[in-house]
């Protein structure tokens, strides 16, 4: 799948980043978990919910200023919906459905 | 000289033996630890505590039924404290709506939830209990509950044939995954190996079933599979390398390699009552034995796989080839794969097709 560019990322149920100030940031999952670090850390921390694709990618690219914004959108994109595959994230299309699917 | 020990990453926390179910297949050993040698809430606090710092991630508490622990809902606030990221691994017997609440309070993270089948009648066989029924009703209690869940169906010759039903079962239930694994053939399952190894059709139907179902279902639920080890043709990378990533605590406080380490003759397993965690993971006897590769044989030694699968499972060595430091049997390159070919051979040939009633060996519960 592609994200929809309007819809929000969040954790799905089960997943959770570990504490900050431990000593290397991990995304816990249902029988596993992911070291992050550099932009796969700056797009999970994002995944909150509240932004949309559209602004984690400018958000990203701003970060990533250097690098060419569409290669930037595409490896977001892409990274996106991996973490989707894996059921660590969900998306929701607009406020409404954010409750509903929260479970 | 061994090789400096890895960082652990999870911790399997044997609660207890105690179990309401008598699977055919447990994992656990045939000698059962008794309730009066089990753990208190206080040294399992510190067992997490000492896990977290030595870098571990996850703790999967299981058993027996580790629900047959009272204390339970303590040590899964004790876990989350210490900063670990906490599975329950559960059949849901002893389980009631007031209690998930407080286990989801307390700060579970996933629930993992054990089916023998997807019907009452085969699944009831299997555990020696009238469970199902039990356990139907604790899916509908998880749908009301932020927690996440995986369905685990554990997979022999009287059910592979039935994976349509349980796929089913899953996708009406709010679990992120469904397990569909295996049997591996130690303890119980290889006391009762004969009546519960597939035949190779019946294995090949259902990797095809799962593949479908795997794609099918992508992005709503995870789909996976574990296959019987005796039709692979490389081992498994057992507890991904002997000493490397996990550690697993008896109910009594024994640190051990894997499950079934102790069925090795010979073997030290020290105690987290007389010694730290990072301790035994670093320096005891039983962590060093097999860990790293200075104690492979040929052909293991000098293979391209080594790193991989690292010579497979050396309880399943002792067990097939009565040597815990021979190649896994069940490698194809191994000196003594005929074992498990000639195995093969009993399970595929006609007559040998679905025995209608097996004698069943029913684990029994510890004193």
């Amino acid at each position: 799948m592609t994200p929809e560019l309007n819809s929000r990322p969040h954790l799905a149920l089960g997943c959770r980043l570990n504490e900050k100030g431990q000593q290397s940031r991990v995304l816990h999952m249902p029988e596993r978990a992911l070291r992050l670090n550099g932009p796969s850390l700056e797009i999970v921390e994002r995944c909150d919910g509240k932004r949309t694709v559209r602004e984690i990618i400018s958000e990203l690219q701003e970060i990533y200023s250097k690098a060419e914004p569409k290669k930037v959108e595409g490896d977001i994109l892409g990274y996106l919906a991996l973490l989707n595959d894996q059921r660590a994230l969900d998306f929701t299309s607009d406020q409404a459905d954010r409750s509903a699917n929260a479970k | 000289m061994s090789p400096a020990a890895p960082t652990p990453l999870a911790l399997i926390a044997e609660l207890t033996h105690r179990c309401p179910l008598h699977c055919v297949y447990c994992s656990n050993p045939l000698e059962l630890k008794q309730r009066a040698d089990e753990l208190s809430t206080e040294i399992w606090s510190r067992v997490f505590r000492e896990a977290a710092e030595a870098g571990v991630l996850q703790v999967d508490f299981t058993g027996g039924e580790p629900l047959a622990r009272p204390d339970v809902v303590e040590l899964v606030r004790a876990a989350r404290e210490a900063g670990l990221y906490v599975s329950l691994i559960t059949s849901g017997l002893p389980l009631d709506e007031a209690r998930l609440d407080a286990l989801v309070q307390a700060g579970l993270d996933h629930i993992q939830l054990s089916f023998q089948g997807a019907t009452e009648e085969s699944a009831n066989e299997i555990s020696g209990t009238k469970a199902h029924a039990h356990k139907l009703r604790v899916l509908d209690w998880l749908r009301g509950h932020r927690v996440a869940l995986t369905l685990n169906f554990v997979i022999h010759r009287a059910n592979i044939d039935r994976l349509e039903e349980m796929l089913a079962l899953g996708e009406s239930s709010c679990a992120g995954r469904i397990e569909f694994a295996n049997v591996q053939y130690y303890g119980w399952a290889f006391a009762n190996r004969e009546n519960l190894l597939p035949t190779r059709e019946q294995l090949d139907r259902s990797v095809d079933l799962l593949k479908r179902a795997q794609e099918r279902l992508r992005g709503r639920i995870q789909v996976e599979f574990v296959v019987p080890d005796y039709y692979a043709k490389y081992p498994k990378a057992c507890m991904g390398g002997w000493g490397q990533k996990l550690m697993l605590v008896t109910p009594n406080g024994d640190a051990l390699p894997c499950h079934a380490a102790q069925i090795i003759p010979g073997l030290h397993f020290d105690n987290l009552k007389d010694r730290s965690l990072r301790e035994i993971w670093e320096k005891s006897e039983a962590f060093e034995k097999f860990r790293g590769e200075e104690w492979m044989p040929e052909p293991c030694k000098s293979c391209d796989r080594r790193t991989r699968d690292f010579g497979g499972c050396r309880c399943q060595a002792f067990l097939l080839a009565g040597d815990a430091m021979a190649t896994d049997p069940v490698c194809s390159l191994a000196p003594l794969r005929f074992k498990v070919d000639a195995i093969l051979a009993t399970v595929n040939e006609p007559a040998a097709a679905p025995v209608v009633k097996p004698n069943w060996l029913y684990r029994p519960n510890p004193a």
